[in-house]
């Protein structure tokens, strides 16, 4: 009995065991799947480097053309504007709260200007990309009341002691601390320019990252050292487009931030006259401050890089190119002989 | 019972040398000692003394359940790069960090998780295949009778009951059978490899148990060794009705091997589950590491070196600047309130700030180490090995076998393979052996031509062939329509359908083929549905000759413990014959012949032997002496022709003379001493004398199909063979003609110890003496062999040279001081020919090859007698044939058939090969490219450790951007096709001389990384430096910059990949253009999200850079430019120093290749066969479901 089911377990395990283990056919296990195969040859080689080179020098011409075409007045201040006396301890002036900031110079405009005119400060040395300064702040504050607490990222600038009571400042850390408070005034022609500086920062800061209803508070009371600039506390955060800017930390060591727009036109050779508040600290660590008067373009601000690398490239494309259709025209390689390979020759040999 | 009883036999009788072999007493005493404790109380369930002992349960997973989280971790973390990301993790949650703890710990745990999930799937495939082994059902005697039970229930001591064609469950004492003298069959394929059955035998007084109801009084004690991994010993006591037996091998039933043969045994449980010698030999074989991956360890470490150091240079120049903050009490850099801050930027204390900033580089830096490097290429690997097992050009119909990838981490060295070492019977050879000839009393009969006589007309362009072969050609039609027999392809008139009573030597030819027919230990069995009688053999030549000896009219068709009977042809009449067996003397390698005794039916005693020519010649009666010079001239014709031949003879044999030697021999059978062996053989000796000679066989083996044109090809793609054979040097020789190992117009080195003055120096004793005469003798013979291959004329005139060296001299050339030598000439030579080596001298030779040229080496065998050479070679193949699984189950790859190498390392080889290679150079291409880029940024960051990426966008980069793309070209990418690869075999030299991962190359590439870093960095830092970035005069600031770099080096990478591979399917297209297209639509929605967790990245893109013409402008310059010096190299190195492939694809293009298939049918029959069978599948689908 046991015998029978025995024998009739191995005849079935025995009948499975013939079942076929062909592999199925598909193109794709059998790595046949349609494809493109391109080939480096001659042909395509000059005829892509050709095109690059077609493509890039029209757009260098183009871009390096639309750059020549903006305005850009750059001005530095920062020594002009430091008092004879002070010329060897620049540091002991602009730490000096007494000392008269007020500076006036002129500049005078080169070719017209189209508006809008951007006027920008631009500061050179000035790290705003290093880590410590970069975390400095505090996003959620910034955002609502509800968070004014949050300042652990912000240390040092974080809390102030009012009453031997630990209170949060807002804006809380470096950043906001350290916020640039030079100013300009422009006239022209004895008539006040009118600096519009609504819409310098980003929307999306303005309506999601800065709150409405935050309010300055405890800001720059200055316990051991003063930073920049100081807040009105009656505006909202989020209507504070200055700060805006300048918490939209730089990414390199020398950055222009949007100070305001000119909406008037301005003339060549007009001579403008520019008032400004010389406050900002860039002494102590040797920085450079600019007064940047500049139109926008066919594709935006001045930079003749741009154009100039768009040109290079394709012309090392083209004069590759070039070399290529030489090489092949006058040392024309034999059709592809499998021997012409370096062991093969060694093996030859 | 439904079996017949009236096999009451008594087998024991003929195999009594196997089966008295007494075990060594010397053990026996130390039962019950240390070592010796296993006590195991016989069919006595309740004892307790069996719960001591494990129970039968087994389990081969990895993991279980339980420590399947530790210990995969702990794996996982042996690797030298997980243990730094996990180290850097750890770290993140520190100050010193510079991203968030999060953002590093998410790629190190996809990683890691997804490696542990891989480990997960294929330990619960392990564990499927344990859960049906446990559950096998086995009949266990209980309560008076047996009953099923399943294999895991399993416990020391139960009474089990096997039946025929079961596997046993665990290792068993063997108490009795189904055949009264307790005697069964065993197959061990599962343990050791070998087809042929094995013999065992029970106990005299264990033998009467012979059903069921005869255990109810049983009860015995074992006390036996304790659980070991030996296979061939077994010590132990059987304490019975308190008396003592000793057990031995004989008694010993082994797991997982079969019963065959035998309707059922009984037995009793010694060793369950882990303890039984299957289990506890079941050892993981060596794992390997192909030469690609240990140079992928280098690199890393190159990385880990790059990255040390440029975090040192970064910190450097970070204590440098801090310091400065502190200029003569003023603080500089007021903004950064240097006054009130932390260690980190500290300039009161430079030093240790740099010292922290050291280590915040190691993390920011950590880009540079690609972390998901090793999971890809795991998962590239595994489905590498799926295209392997899927090749339908790979599949052997015959054997239902497709190849297998045993192991997949050693596929790239498949394209790489330097020397391949090949065993010959059963891998060239179809190891199945077919009677061809036979020369009897003088005369050569058998008209069939070999493979090898065909290799050898060719040679020797004789078109007119020996008379009686160039009738065979006429007659080719008839030889045809027979029937064709397995083993079986002799034909001459003379011979076949009884014409051999006319031949003038008719009563030779009658003993010759007795002889074939009685003369062996094969066992008839008749299938009960056709009654075909088929025979159970120990080796296919054995059975060939009983087919033979049937098919001339002399059929073996029963065999009892006593006697053999046959059919035989006597003047047309059909009458059975029955002779009775006497006496075995078996075949041994050191005696290499056979003899029985037996007593026909007139009363004779005749002694029949057949045994190797080199033994049996010394052995001849005088009255051989004519026949003797006409055989050996055969002999040597037929070894010629690449035929193994074996001398048949008898001897009639006197009463007396029989009576007086069979009392010695069984004296020398039984006596209990170590020189056993040699008193056996000492009186066999002294009856297997004055023989009288009848002939010889002549047996072919087969070469496989597409041998000759296989070796061919891997000779011309540059791969030195070596074939280590145990045949004679002649027949390896003609066998190396006929696989076009060996061409017309080769010099041949031969070394050998043949020659007369050491043969004379062997009739002398002095061990020493002989050995350092042939040490000498061979040292000559290389050195000759060495000068002949330097000497100017065969030099310029590019001979090609094999060496052809026996196994004697192998000994010899192997020793140390001769080693280096053997090993120069023999890499000079184009083939090379080992013959008479044994499996230690095939791995030894092996491991010589393999160490002494630092070159990839690759064996490929089919018996367990090459288990040693594939395990020791770089990679090992094993053919799946006839022998058993035991080189499979050693192998690393296993194919059907020898001519799938071809393919194997060819076509897949060099694929995979390609495919790594370029995968590595790669990864580490794309990820110095981005690594780099961060450093770039950083030197403008006063080397403060500020990213220049948010931290999301960075741990995506190796896991989502750029990761799909490399694994699509490791496993798609194809140079050239299948098809080229084949025909330019030469193209497989690109993987030997390992051109594509060479240093240079990798430099090359990394270099290249840092370029493109430098180009990206460059052209976006000043093409936007702070100019107004958008016409509303909005400038670029740190969220920008970082977006903008970010979009290049995702275009950058992926174009470049793009660039260097030459081959597009919809998934190259698929997953190279969708990575670039993700990282916007990743941008777009991080973007959206609120602005807690989008911190820098919200809205970014589509508020500042899609609008900007800047952001596109400057991508598209920046791509333009990192790939333009790539392109430019290709270009140049096409032109001035193309690769090979570069050439197949120049020739391809220009029109000297066809690409498509359908046009060349002729070239690829199989692979269009398929396509046909497909479509018409599918048209039949078609129509069944109209």
């Amino acid at each position: 009995m046991n015998n029978q089911a025995v024998t009739n377990g191995i005849g079935s395990s025995r009948s499975t065991r013939r079942i076929s283990k062909k592999p199925q056919y598909s193109r794709f296990t059998q790595q046949e799947l349609p494809a493109w195969k391109p080939i480096l040859t001659p042909g395509w080689v000059i005829a892509s480097i050709l095109a690059i080179a077609f493509l890039f020098i029209p757009i260098g011409l183009f871009s390096l053309f639309a750059s020549k075409r903006v305005v850009e007045i750059v001005y530095r201040y920062d020594q002009d504007c430091l008092p004879e006396m002070y010329r060897g301890n620049a540091t002991a002036y602009i730490k000096n709260s007494d000392a008269n900031k007020t500076c006036i110079e002129n500049i005078t405009v080169p070719k017209r200007m189209d508006p809008p005119i951007y006027v920008y400060y631009q500061l050179d040395y000035f790290y705003q990309n290093h880590r410590r300064y970069v975390k400095s702040r505090g996003d959620k504050q910034l955002r609502s009341v509800g968070y004014e607490f949050l300042t652990k990222e912000c240390e040092p600038e974080a809390r102030v002691n009012k009453s031997k009571i630990s209170s949060p400042i807002v804006p809380c850390g470096l950043i906001a601390w350290s916020l640039f408070n030079d100013t300009y005034n422009l006239t022209l022609r004895e008539k006040v320019l009118n600096i519009n500086k609504k819409g310098i920062a980003w929307k999306s800061d303005t309506e999601d990252k800065f709150g409405s209803q935050v309010y300055p508070k405890n800001f720059q009371l200055g316990q051991d050292m003063i930073g920049g600039g100081k807040l009105n506390e009656k505006i909202p955060l989020s209507e504070q487009e200055d700060l805006i800017v300048w918490m939209r930390t730089a990414a390199l060591p020398t950055f222009r931030k949007l100070y305001g727009k000119i909406n008037t036109s301005l003339e060549a050779h007009d001579i403008i006259t520019v008032a400004l508040q010389n406050n900002y600290n860039t002494y102590s660590f040797g920085g450079q401050k600019k007064l940047v008067l500049s139109t926008t373009g066919w594709i935006d601000g001045k930079n003749d890089f741009l154009g100039i690398a768009y040109l290079m490239v394709g012309g090392i494309c083209l004069f590759m190119a070039l070399n290529f259709i030489l090489l092949y025209v006058f040392k024309p390689r034999p059709l592809g002989d499998p021997s012409y390979l370096s062991w093969n020759r060694k093996a030859a040999n | 019972m439904a079996f017949k009883r009236h096999e009451r036999v008594q087998f024991s009788k003929i195999y009594s040398l196997s089966c008295l072999r007494p075990s060594r007493s010397d053990e026996h005493g130390q039962i019950g000692q240390k070592g010796y404790s296993r006590v195991v109380y016989c069919n006595d369930p309740d004892n307790l003394e069996a719960v001591r002992y494990r129970g039968n349960y087994v389990s081969t997973t990895k993991y279980t359940a339980v420590n399947f989280i530790p210990k995969s971790l702990f794996e996982q973390f042996r690797r030298v790069a997980n243990i730094y990301f996990l180290v850097v993790a750890c770290v993140s949650f520190s100050p010193l960090a510079p991203f968030q703890a999060s953002s590093i710990l998410f790629p190190l745990l996809f990683v890691i998780g997804a490696t542990m999930a891989k480990e997960g799937v294929e330990d619960w495939r392990r564990r499927k295949q344990d859960i049906k082994a446990n559950n096998r059902k086995i009949h266990v005697y209980k309560d008076h009778s047996f009953s099923e039970r399943k294999w895991k229930d399993l416990r020391v001591g139960d009474l089990v009951k096997v039946y025929k064609d079961e596997y046993f469950p665990a290792d068993l004492l063997l108490l009795s059978s189904s055949y009264p003298d307790g005697i069964c069959y065993v197959e061990t394929m599962n343990l050791d490899g070998e087809t042929n059955l094995k013999l065992k035998h029970a106990f005299d007084f264990t033998a009467s148990l012979q059903d069921d109801d005869s255990f109810q009084q049983f009860k015995a004690v074992v006390k036996c060794e304790d659980p070991n991994e030996d296979l061939y010993s077994f010590v132990g006591n059987l304490c019975h009705n308190n008396n003592q037996h000793p057990l031995s091998l004989q008694q010993f039933l082994l797991r997982d091997s079969k019963l065959r043969n035998t309707e059922y045994v009984y037995g009793v449980v010694i060793f369950t589950g882990h303890d039984t010698k299957v289990m506890q030999n079941a050892t993981d074989p060596p794992s390997k590491r192909s030469k690609i991956e240990r140079r992928m360890d280098k690199i890393i470490y190159v990385l880990f070196s790059t990255l040390i150091s440029i975090s040192f240079i970064g910190s450097i120049f970070f204590g440098i600047r801090t310091n400065r903050d502190l200029n003569h009490g003023s603080y500089q850099r007021w903004y950064l309130e240097p006054s009130r801050t932390t260690a980190l930027y500290d300039p009161k204390r430079p030093g240790l700030a740099a010292f922290l900033h050291f280590l915040t580089g190691l993390m920011l830096y950590g880009y540079l180490i690609p972390i998901s490097l090793y999971v890809s290429i795991e998962m590239v690997k595994v489905l590498q090995s799926i295209f392997i097992n899927q090749d339908l050009d790979m599949y052997h119909e015959e054997t239902n076998r497709p190849a297998r990838a045993r192991t997949s981490n050693l596929n790239e060295e498949l394209g790489q393979v330097d020397t391949i070492l090949s065993d010959k019977t059963g891998t060239l050879t179809c190891n199945s052996m077919e009677f061809v000839k036979c020369s009897i009393a003088g005369v050569s009969y058998g008209r069939g031509l070999t493979e090898v006589e065909l290799a050898l007309a060719k040679r020797k362009n004789v078109d007119q062939l020996d008379d009686a072969n160039t009738s065979n050609v006429s007659d080719g039609q008839t030889v045809k329509s027979r029937k064709s027999i397995k083993g079986f392809n002799f034909w001459d008139e003379r011979i076949m359908d009884g014409q051999w009573v006319n031949e003038p030597n008719s009563d030779s030819i009658q003993k010759f083929f007795r002889v074939l027919a009685i003369c062996h230990t094969a066992i008839p069995e008749v299938n009960k549905d056709t009654g075909e009688l088929s025979y159970e053999a120990e080796s296919p030549d054995e059975a060939a000759f009983v087919i033979a000896a049937k098919e001339v009219g002399f059929e073996f068709f029963q065999r009892t413990q006593t006697h053999i009977s046959l059919h035989e042809c006597e003047n047309g009449k059909k009458i059975d014959r029955s002779y009775e067996l006497l006496d075995m003397i078996e075949f041994s390698s050191a005696r290499k012949r056979m003899s029985v005794i037996i007593r026909n039916a007139e009363n004779q005693l005749l002694l029949l032997c057949k045994g190797a020519d080199s033994v049996m010649f010394d052995k001849l009666s005088k009255q051989s002496q004519p026949l003797e010079d006409q055989t050996k001239n055969h002999i040597n014709k037929y070894a010629e022709a690449g035929l193994r031949t074996l001398v048949i003879a008898y001897r009639p044999l006197d009463e007396v003379e029989y009576k007086t030697w069979h009392d010695e021999f069984l004296a020398a059978k039984t006596s209990v001493s170590v020189d056993r062996d040699s008193l056996v053989d000492a009186a066999a000796e002294k009856i297997e004398r004055d023989l009288i000679l009848l002939g010889s066989t002549a047996v072919e083996d087969k070469l496989q199909k597409g041998v000759p044109e296989c070796i061919e090809k891997l000779s011309n793609a540059g791969i030195k063979i070596w074939v280590l054979t145990g045949d004679k040097m002649e027949t390896a020789i003609n066998i190396g003609y006929a696989c076009r190992l060996l061409a017309q117009g080769m010099k041949q080195i031969v070394i050998t110890l043949d020659s007369p003055d050491i043969k004379a120096l062997e009739k002398q004793t002095d061990r020493d003496a002989i050995a350092k005469a042939s040490r000498e003798s061979i040292r000559k013979q290389l050195e000759e062999g060495r000068s002949q291959l330097d000497s100017p004329k065969n030099k310029s005139s590019s001979v090609l040279f094999a060496l052809i060296i026996d196994g004697r001299s192998l000994t010899f050339a192997l020793e140390k001081n001769l080693e280096g030598l053997f090993l120069d000439v023999a890499t000079d030579c184009s083939s090379v020919i080992c013959c008479r080596s044994s499996p230690k001298q095939k791995a030894l030779v092996t491991k010589m090859v393999k160490e002494g040229t630092r070159k990839t080496t690759l064996a490929i065998g089919d018996g367990a007698n090459d288990v040693g050479m594939l395990q020791e070679a770089d990679i090992g193949v094993g053919i799946s044939g006839a022998e058993g699984m035991q080189a499979v189950m050693a192998s690393d790859f296993a194919i059907a058939q020898f001519r799938f190498l071809e393919r194997l390392l060819l076509v897949h080889g060099h694929w995979c090969y390609r495919r790594i290679a370029m995968m590595i150079r790669y990864f580490f291409y794309k990820n110095i490219t981005f690594g780099f880029t961060l450093f770039w940024f950083e030197a403008h960051a006063s080397f403060s450790g500020q990213p220049a990426y948010n931290d999301w966008y960075m741990s995506f980069y190796n896991v989502f951007f750029t990761s799909l793309p490399v694994i699509a070209l490791g496993v798609f990418d194809q140079d050239v096709s299948a098809r080229l690869c084949l025909k330019y075999p030469r193209l497989y030299q690109e993987g030997v001389q390992n051109i594509l991962f060479n240093w240079p190359r990798i430099l090359g590439w990394m270099f290249n990384g840092v370029l493109s870093s430098m180009i990206i960095f460059f052209i976006c830092k000043n093409s936007t430096i702070h100019q107004a970035f958008r016409d509303d005069g909005h400038v670029i600031d740190y969220e920008i910059l970082g977006v903008l770099m970010y979009t290049c080096v995702v275009w950058a990478v992926n174009c470049q990949m793009a660039l260097s591979i030459n081959y597009f399917t919809w998934i190259q297209h698929f997953f190279i253009w969708g990575s670039i297209f993700f990282w916007y639509v990743f941008l777009v929605i991080y973007g959206y999200l609120k602005p807690e967790w989008s911190t820098t990245a919200y809205r970014v893109f589509v508020e500042a850079c899609a609008p900007s013409p800047f952001y596109w402008m400057t991508t598209f310059l920046v791509v333009a430019s990192t790939l333009l010096p790539y392109f430019m190299y290709r270009a140049f190195q096409t032109r001035f120093h193309p690769m090979y492939h570069d050439e197949i694809l120049r020739r391809r293009s220009e029109g000297g290749e066809v690409e498509t298939s359908q046009t060349t049918p002729a070239e690829l029959p199989d692979r269009v066969k398929d396509k046909m069978d497909h479509l018409s599948e599918r048209m039949k689908h078609s129509h069944r479901e109209i």
